[in-house]
């Protein structure tokens, strides 16, 4: 019996596989046949966990890695499994299982060419451990989060710039939710060939049609803001994204015969594409994301779609609320104390967590002064330079280059930081390392501030594996009537490299203030392991 | 009577260059006149010390001497940035001093050097007034600072030939703001071997970017980073090599700002730093003259006036130069070879006399 069952399992299977190597979305149908198989596997699994039968070990060989990808298909937001960060959200399951399949199906098909003695001998001297460490992934899909997984990390689709199937493979995902692809831009540095550079002259809404059938325009004009510099930050950005999905939750009607815990998550996929093509996804952007997909998918099905609006609505102000609003409260609250009179503080770039600390500072009548370091081309701390002096804070304003200079007079150091990693390193705006370096060897203490939301669970050791390039022609500069790199494309051995982010590695921080108190930059895997426990 | 130079009407023309050398000086350092290279200031120095020489009235060395320390004075006084004229001075004045030695048959060596062994033996033995009248000394004196002059050409050259001994193939150089002698530097290694070049434009005046375009035409593969990017890439770099704009006596340098920090990331991934100075950067100045060490240019650079409103209540610094501790150096180049920072004091005894470190 379990033979025929697992027969008729693999004509399904073959027919799924080649669908999916086609590039086709999973029916309903197919999804539900997956489910159903799932479930006879799991009988067989307990049938035949003391024998060591060849085919069922073969089948079941076969069917966990298609089960890998069709399980993570239907649930998500529920695998807490440490991939990448924007891998849950913007490269959505499909395309994530199309390279998946794509290798197992020459697999599968080698193995019958093996005889079954031979099977027999590998597995003997892989021992009884083979045996278990198959059936072992797929039971622990399901695990609580709390025990160690052996999940293969998938890696996002732009660090992959240079490896031309990935870059088919997105081209037809985004074909299929008729998203236009956006070319890149100028030449690229050598080192940094994996990653994307876009023009900031060509944004991607002109190859949209209007109106745009497939995208809420709130999200048209997200993407927009992005991709043009308007909205920048890491929190401005999170902020603005949960309010444009706060929109198109309420303009959502759920389509007859489907649930809406489904359908939203599905219409969700598409506009997190477009976003990640238009600006790529920051980490506090992907952990808002997957919040929301949880969110959704458990709204119970006999809910009314007018409550489980409402209830998606109060779920995201309130997580705003808490995650951002609160959390600035609390660490201005911590950072306050560690502000003392006559000191004169460094900050970098223009980051919204420390100008409020500081305002809130000036309030309780410390006496501080402020040195503003900025750096081009985007020249953020300009924006903070006015903040501060609204406030009435007495500022000084230096470009980075002269950071040594002026450092002798500072007594401390406030960063801010895009997403504080799980190996402790901090990735901040391109500059803060520079920083950071700097004041060490000044002795100066750095204090980096960050909520708690930020956390991510890659890890990175350099700037150069997973960062961001900005547009090149913003180097360009005229001075005295003169523009020294205006025809920089003409010439073929000369390139421009604009960096967006940068890692500091811990030992140059001293503390880092969050939500939850003061911690040193390697208790960030404590942080989340007990986050991902409460939840 | 009083040798001096206002006597004779062939002797206005001096006074005038003088004086046209002086302003040009001034003008030059606030950035609105013509920027010049160090070598051609150079050049400049020691050829109207050597019309000095040749038009002045003096009789003997030591009124020479007076003379030179006076105009001397004035210059450095001028634009005590420019480091390279005082050099120059320096060096002429030992000139003189050993042509004189010559000319009176002693041994430079026991004469000129203070020592303490001479302190304590011979106590009025080092009053060498200079006194003595040689006719041969003028003559001397002017061949040996064409010599000098001939010294101060080849420099460039003479640096540019040891390019291969340092940059292998394949490598990741990487450079700071413009600077001419790392630049031809540079371009011979690129005839023999394929190396890539990352330039730091260095802000707010974004030399780096001229440099770059300079060297990407002569077909090497250059990269344009912002500073805030040196730290970032610089896992990536092989060596680092820059420019200065003058060399310290304790083996320090005076260079563009942002070169303290390009130091420290160097130092950090133990990345070794290679300055290329040819000799008459070569400074008898320390680092701890804080008011003289550093120069400020406008403010508008770095905060434009177009920002009006913040403008009146913020304070705006614009420093053009960085010290950088001679414990982050890993070698200087120069045209009279390689050295370590420790040997600088020694260069420097060489080149210069003790007494005239204070003009």
């Amino acid at each position: 019996m379990a033979e025929s069952g697992v027969t008729d399992g693999l004509c399904n299977t073959d027919d799924i596989e080649r669908s999916k190597t086609e590039g086709k979305e999973l029916t309903k149908e197919e999804k539900q046949r997956l489910r159903k198989e799932k479930k006879q596997q799991k009988k067989n699994k307990e049938k035949n966990d003391e024998k060591t039968s060849h085919e069922g070990e073969k089948k079941k060989n076969k069917k966990k890695k298609e089960e890998q990808p069709a399980g993570s298909a239907s649930q998500p937001p529920a695998q807490p499994s440490p991939k990448a960060v924007p891998a849950p959200a913007p490269p959505p399951p499909a395309a994530a299982a199309v390279p998946v399949p794509a290798s197992e199906a020459p697999a599968p098909a080698d193995k019958p060419a093996k005889s079954k003695a031979d099977l027999k001998a590998e597995r003997a001297s892989k021992g009884k451990k083979g045996d278990v460490g198959q059936p072992a992934p797929t039971g622990k899909l399901k695990a609580p989060p709390s025990e160690l997984q052996p999940v293969v990390k998938r890696l996002p689709e732009h660090v992959q710039v240079d490896n031309p199937e990935v870059v088919k493979k997105l081209a037809k995902k985004l074909e299929r939710q008729q998203i236009p692809l956006r070319s890149d831009y100028g030449y690229k540095v050598s080192l940094f060939s994996h990653l994307h550079q876009y023009s900031r002259k060509a944004p991607l809404t002109q190859q949209l049609g209007i109106p745009s059938t497939v995208i809420h325009p709130a999200i048209v004009r997200l993407g927009l803001q992005y991709s043009q510099g308007i909205v920048a930050g890491s929190n401005a950005r999170s902020v603005a994204l949960l309010h444009a999905f706060q929109q198109v939750i309420r303009d959502y009607t759920t389509p007859p015969n489907e649930e809406l815990s489904r359908d939203l998550v599905n219409k969700l996929k598409p506009y997190i594409s477009f976003l990640n093509q238009c600006r790529p996804l920051s980490a506090s952007m992907g952990n808002a994301i997957k919040y929301i997909k949880k969110e959704i998918s458990n709204i119970p099905s006999q809910c009314k779609e007018e409550e489980a609006k409402i209830k998606l609505l109060n779920c995201i102000e309130r997580y705003i609320n808490e995650k951002i609003v609160l959390a600035a409260k609390a660490i201005a609250k911590y950072s306050i104390e560690k502000i003392s009179d006559g000191d004169v503080i460094l900050v970098y770039g223009c980051s919204s967590l420390v100008n409020h600390i500081l305002c809130e500072a000036f309030e309780k009548k410390r006496k501080f002064r402020v040195i503003v370091v900025d750096s081009r081309p985007r020249l953020e701390g300009r924006e903070a330079l006015r903040r501060l002096v609204q406030k009435g804070i007495s500022c000084t304003y230096v470009l980075i280059s002269a950071v040594s200079y002026i450092l002798p007079e500072v007594s401390k150091v406030f960063l801010g930081a895009h997403a504080l990693l799980a190996n402790g390193y901090v990735m901040s705006r391109v500059g803060t390392s520079q920083i950071a370096l700097v004041a060490k060897a000044f002795n100066v203490p750095v204090l980096v501030c960050c909520e708690t939301y930020k956390f991510c669970e890659r890890v990175q050791t350099d700037s150069f594996v997973s960062n961001e390039l900005d547009d090149p022609d913003d180097l360009i500069v005229t001075r005295k009537g003169k523009t020294q790199l205006e025809h920089w494309q003409k010439v073929p051995s000369l390139g421009l490299l604009n960096l967006v982010y940068d890692v500091t590695p811990p030992d140059f921080v001293d503390l880092v203030i969050t939500d939850l108190g003061m911690i040193p930059c390697t208790s960030v895997p404590v942080v989340l392991r007990v986050k991902n426990v409460d939840q | 009577m009083r040798p001096g130079l206002h006597e004779e009407w062939g002797e206005i023309d001096l006074t005038e260059r003088i004086e046209a050398f002086l302003s040009d000086l001034k003008r030059g350092g606030s950035g609105t006149g013509p920027l010049r290279g160090s070598a051609e200031m150079a050049r400049e120095t020691t050829a109207l010390l050597r019309r000095i020489a040749a038009q002045a009235r003096w009789s003997n060395a030591g009124d020479l001497m007076e003379i030179i320390r006076t105009e001397g004075r004035r210059m450095t006084a001028a634009q005590p940035s420019e480091t390279t004229v005082g050099n120059m001075i320096r060096r002429v004045l030992k000139i003189i001093r050993e042509e004189y030695a010559r000319s009176r048959g002693s041994s430079e060596e026991t004469d000129q050097q203070e020592s303490l062994h001479k302190l304590l033996t011979s106590g009025g033995l080092s009053e060498e007034n200079f006194r003595q009248h040689f006719a041969a000394l003028k003559a001397n004196v002017i061949e040996a600072i064409n010599e000098l002059l001939t010294e101060l050409e080849g420099t460039t050259d003479n640096i540019k030939m040891q390019a291969l001994e340092h940059i292998h193939s394949n490598e990741v150089i990487m450079t700071i703001g413009r600077s001419r002698t790392v630049e031809a530097f540079l371009k011979d290694a690129a005839r023999k071997r394929k190396f890539h070049v990352i330039v730091a434009e260095c802000a707010p005046f974004c030399q780096g970017h001229k440099m770059a375009t300079s060297l990407s035409e002569a077909g090497i593969e250059t990269t344009v980073i912002t500073d805030a990017a040196i730290f970032a890439v610089m896992s990536r770099v092989n060596k680092v090599i820059i420019g200065t704009q003058t060399v310290l006596a304790n083996g320090g340098l005076r260079a563009v700002n942002g070169t303290h920090t390009l130091a420290l990331a160097a130092k950090h991934h133990s990345t070794p730093l290679i300055v290329c100075a040819p000799m008459f950067k070569l400074s008898p100045q320390f680092p701890n003259e804080e008011d003289t060490f550093h120069k400020f240019v406008s403010p508008h650079e770095v905060l434009p006036f177009t920002e009006g409103e913040i403008l009146s209540k913020v304070n705006v610094h614009c420093p053009v130069f960085d010290y950088v501790p001679p414990e982050l150096i890993t070698l200087f180049i120069s045209n009279i070879g390689g050295h370590a920072p420790s040997y600088i004091y020694r260069l420097m005894s060489e080149l210069y006399h003790p007494e005239d470190h204070e003009l």
